[in-house]
């Protein structure tokens, strides 16, 4: 029998709002237990909670960055629930009124990837186990999260790491959230389930929680897929229930059972009282989103002429995207400003995370002026690329580095001087030259890079050679 | 009626007494009558002589309020930094929250002086304060007889002037159904007008904090200083009021009284002759009767119910012992830990309403009970919206019956629950009532009469309540006992 995967997932994303959803209480990262607390934030009797404008904002935001239609009247519910993570017994959440509906992301393929529904709520707090004791850090509760639904419209492993990785870059683009899976501002809770092929009906699903990489998405659902389909073919069948990936093992194995099924008793939070976002406010949000990802990089390719790989180097970062279109800006050309990156820049950014924080000590104007000078020719490619190392190294602007008489440049008569001095020094090259072997030039440019200490233009020199030759 | 914050507030302004000798009779009294009436749970009486001395200090630099200085009580539900809020419940033992209410942040910052906490119903659930783990308090008036509930520590307090003043909390008759039972003033103002940050939640859609008082006058000056928008409380909201105290003015002229039958239906013959003859010296004095209908009031009692019990339910899921309170002493996993503590912790009442709250929230119930009681919720909201179109304020009995006898055996919860009836309606539509003294029973026991008015018109009610308070006969009189100055 044959079988397809039908694959839906949950993303939940901290907001990088700086205090909580419902109190004042900061969101940074880390702090020493219970320390970014407060009533509201621990639950202490008769707090009550005040939803911060900000997540609605950010969460409408994330919305319009994935094709979203924005419900303008929206209300939280509290989904209850007892764990000690969980101090009032129920996370403000929503149930049937989210924020944002109807979006979705498209894959390179061209196919869409629906997005059901993006909603706001709280975080928990976390526990710790230690010297046989658990303990609770509540400085987690309260974080502002969206929980982004996608439609059952996965059907391989492939499409849903690239489905993940797309919400990120997106979701990083547009400013809402740093996504670091590793440190859990994102995280992937994938549904699987399989169905013979032709069959319109859904098979049973299990759900894969928490899963902290790109890569594992991947590996987690091959490894469920695989399961599945042998439980199938023995004739078994798939019971609904919640799974855990181990990456060390690359094991996929049910959870602890709960002993009841889930009722959640949703119901409207009498706290808060529902609220409006403005279609005002809405376009206002929508116009302050900046070019989305996908639709740089066709403009590199198409408008800039770079070449695909180079325009994917670099459309992913926004800093650096806006860092290249800073230079351009300044007058610097695409292609010099676009090497200059993903060469010199690049070699000093090992990781992703680099790439990501491009955090550069000169400005993209300073880059500019430089790429500049080179583009006039002033300067060569070696050169900029080791003027540009001394400015990432110091923060300094080229003309800071390039001494005046260096600026000045080679004048012809100087390199007239040095090539006639190469070839009266290079008799074998010159044979070999005129035999036609051009590589023989090179033989010569030593010499003229030498003299001009690595600033002539080889260009001029080899067409001054030739001439002196003919 | 005494009225007795401007009759202190009189004598602390002119240095006729310091606010501390005031305070020592005050504690006096207390520690005199507590013993028998069991009003106060947790005093604070080191604390009071405290805030008193810096109160004769606000009183010496002259501007100080009409509050500054007079001892009083709140609620055991209500917020306090540093002292005891246990909300009579044995799972809250020991709790000292380290914030304050809203309204005690306004009262202390007038240089209120907080006597201590008072005796309630456990989490406010109850009509006669029975279910508190401390004892129920006894009935000033006769002391066979419950104070009513929940705030019935309060109403106690007050009554046998064991405090100027006090604050409870009304979420379906709580500070009217214990004023009545006790013949006193209980006001519950418009939902959002105080705010309940620092108000231990029972049902928060419906949840109240306000004044009880011996005078109508002294709850007009406690309203004024405790409303208010705040924003840490959302459902809170902004109102101009005016001048509160200027509006007295006793002027009940063509004012548009409604009176429904479905409130008297069922109650006692005296009791419903004594708010007749009150209904009457309105329409004396120029008060036009309106006879209106309001047929959704039978759907009240259950809409209630279900509301406030499934908003409990969820409210009432974090005291599980990990962060304060009780917790149990043995167990072998955090479920476990959970389970006794909340097993031990919670009292009967308190257990069958989270049951209850619990099961009509639950999947495959919702829309039949949960949902179809919201459904219901805004048809008795339009019945009310449709009353004032045509009516300034209703008349109605506070309670459909006079304080009930200590342990009274008949009851079953369900008989008791009838008892809310005259009251529950008000929080459902989230408007304002106040209970005035009207007679007494047979048995010598006082009567309570509601004056409802549409939402924010508190100002519209105190003179009414004012008016009939004015100019009828005294005929519950003030409790003999306690602090007479």
């Amino acid at each position: 029998m044959r079988y397809e995967l039908v694959c839906g997932i949950e993303t939940h994303i901290e907001l990088a709002t700086n205090t909580k959803i419902f109190c004042n209480c900061t969101t940074a990262f880390g702090g020493d237990p219970n320390t970014h607390c407060c009533p509201v934030c621990t639950g202490q009797p008769g707090s009550l909670p005040i939803l911060n404008k900000k997540v609605v904002e950010y969460a409408v935001r994330a919305g319009l960055a994935v094709h979203c239609k924005i419900n303008n009247i929206s209300h939280m519910d509290r989904k209850n629930y007892v764990y000690p993570d969980l101090p009032k017994a129920y996370q403000i959440s929503q149930y049937d009124e989210p924020l944002c509906e109807h979006g979705y992301i498209e894959l390179e393929s061209g196919k869409r990837i629906g997005i059901t529904r993006i909603h706001i709520e709280e975080d928990a707090g976390k526990l710790v186990h230690e010297n046989g004791y658990t303990y609770v850090d509540y400085n987690r509760g309260g974080v502002p999260l969206i929980e982004i639904v996608s439609e059952p419209d996965i059907s391989s492993p492939e499409e849903a790491k690239e489905y993940a990785e797309k919400l990120q870059l997106i979701m990083r683009y547009v400013g809402i959230s740093d996504c670091k899976m590793q440190e859990g501002s994102m995280r992937c809770d994938v549904n699987v389930s399989l169905r013979e092929v032709g069959t319109k009906e859904f098979g049973t699903r299990t759900e894969t929680k928490n899963i902290n990489s790109l890569n594992f998405i991947q590996k987690a659902m091959y490894a469920e897929v695989e399961r599945q389909t042998d439980i199938l073919e023995a004739g078994g069948s798939i019971i609904q229930q919640t799974m855990r990936y181990d990456d060390v093992s690359d094991m996929i194995s049910p959870m602890r059972e709960k002993e009841n099924s889930d009722d959640y008793r949703y119901f409207p939070d009498p706290d808060i009282i529902r609220f409006q976002i403005a279609q005002e406010k809405v376009d206002e949000i929508k116009s302050s989103l900046p070019e989305l990802p996908f639709d740089k990089l066709t403009r590199y390719v198409n408008e800039l002429e770079l070449p695909e790989t180079t325009a994917r180097q670099m459309f992913k970062y926004r800093r650096v995207a806006e860092f290249f279109e800073g230079a351009l800006a300044e007058g610097a050309s695409v292609k010099n400003a676009s090497n200059l990156i993903t060469g010199t820049i690049y070699s000093n950014m090992n990781t992703e995370e680099d790439k990501e924080l491009f955090s550069v000590l000169i400005s993209a104007k300073q880059f500019g002026e430089l790429v500049k000078l080179l583009d006039e020719k002033t300067v060569n490619f070696k050169m900029a690329q080791s003027t540009l190392q001394q400015m990432l190294e110091s923060g300094k602007s080229a003309g800071d580095l390039i001494k005046k008489e260096d600026l000045a440049g080679i004048s012809d008569d100087d390199l007239t001087k040095w090539c006639q001095e190469a070839i009266d020094a290079n008799p074998k090259a010159v044979a070999d030259i005129m035999a036609g072997k051009d590589k023989a030039i090179n033989v010569m440019f030593g010499h003229i890079m030498k003299q001009s200490k690595g600033k002539a233009d080889t260009k001029k020199a080899e067409s001054i050679i030739r001439e002196l030759l003919s | 009626m005494r009225e007795i914050i401007s009759e202190l507030s009189k004598k602390l302004h002119s240095g006729e007494m310091s606010s501390v000798e005031l305070t020592k009779e005050y504690i006096e009294a207390i520690e005199e009558a507590n013993g028998t009436i069991n009003a106060y749970v947790h005093t604070t009486f080191e604390t009071a002589i405290n805030t008193a001395e810096i109160a004769d200090k606000m009183l010496k630099e002259g501007n100080a309020s009409a509050l500054c200085g007079i001892p009083m009580t709140l609620k055991d539900n209500i917020c306090t930094d540093g002292l005891l809020t246990t909300c009579c419940s044995k799972i809250l033992d020991g709790f000292k929250p380290y914030y304050d209410s809203a309204v005690w942040e306004k009262l202390k910052a007038n240089g209120a002086v907080l006597l201590g906490k008072t005796n309630m119903d456990e989490f406010a659930m109850g009509s006669t304060s029975e279910s508190s783990c401390y004892g129920a308090p006894l009935n000033p008036r006769n002391t066979g007889h419950v104070t009513g509930g929940s705030s019935g520590g309060v109403a106690a307090a007050v009554c046998a002037n064991m405090a100027a003043y006090g604050l409870g909390s009304d979420t379906g008759g709580s500070i009217r159904q214990p004023a009545s039972f006790c013949g006193i003033v209980g006001l519950k103002p418009t939902y959002g007008a105080v705010s309940r940050y620092g108000l231990i939640a029972y049902g928060s859609s419906l949840d109240q904090i306000g004044p009880l008082t011996y005078s109508v006058k002294d709850a007009a000056i406690v309203f004024d200083a405790i409303k208010g928008i705040d924003k840490r409380d959302q459902t809170s909201k902004a109102y101009d009021y005016g001048n509160l105290l200027e509006g007295l003015t006793q002027d009940v002229k063509g004012k548009k009284i409604g009176v429904a039958e479905e409130f008297f239906e069922g109650i006692d013959p005296d009791m419903k002759a004594q708010i007749f003859e009150a209904i009457q010296l309105f329409e004396k004095n120029g008060a036009e009767i309106v006879n209106i209908k309001l047929p959704a009031l039978k759907l009240a009692l259950p809409v209630y119910y279900i509301i406030a019990c499934a908003e409990a339910s969820s409210n009432l899921g974090r005291y599980d012992g990990i962060r304060y309170g009780h917790r149990t002493t043995t167990y072998d996993s955090i479920d476990d830990m959970i389970y006794k503590t909340r097993s031990e912790g919670f009292g009967d009442e308190v257990k069958r309403r989270i049951m209850l709250g619990t099961y009509v929230l639950s999947s495959g119930y919702y829309d039949a009970y949960y949902k179809k009681a919201c459904i219901i919720r805004e048809e008795i909201n339009q019945e009310f919206n449709d009353i004032f179109a045509k009516c300034d304020a209703l008349i109605a009995p506070t309670a459909p019956n006079t304080a009930f006898p200590l342990n009274f055996k008949g009851a079953s919860p369900v008989e008791m629950y009838l008892s809310d009836i005259c009251t529950v309606p008000i929080n459902i539509a989230g408007i304002p009532s106040i209970s005035v003294p009207c007679g007494k029973d047979a048995k010598g026991l006082p009567i309570g009469m509601q004056i409802i008015g549409r939402k924010f018109a508190e100002a519209t009610i105190l003179n009414m309540a004012y008016f009939y308070e004015q100019n009828s006969e005294d005929k519950v009189g003030n409790y003999e006992g306690g602090v007479r100055i």
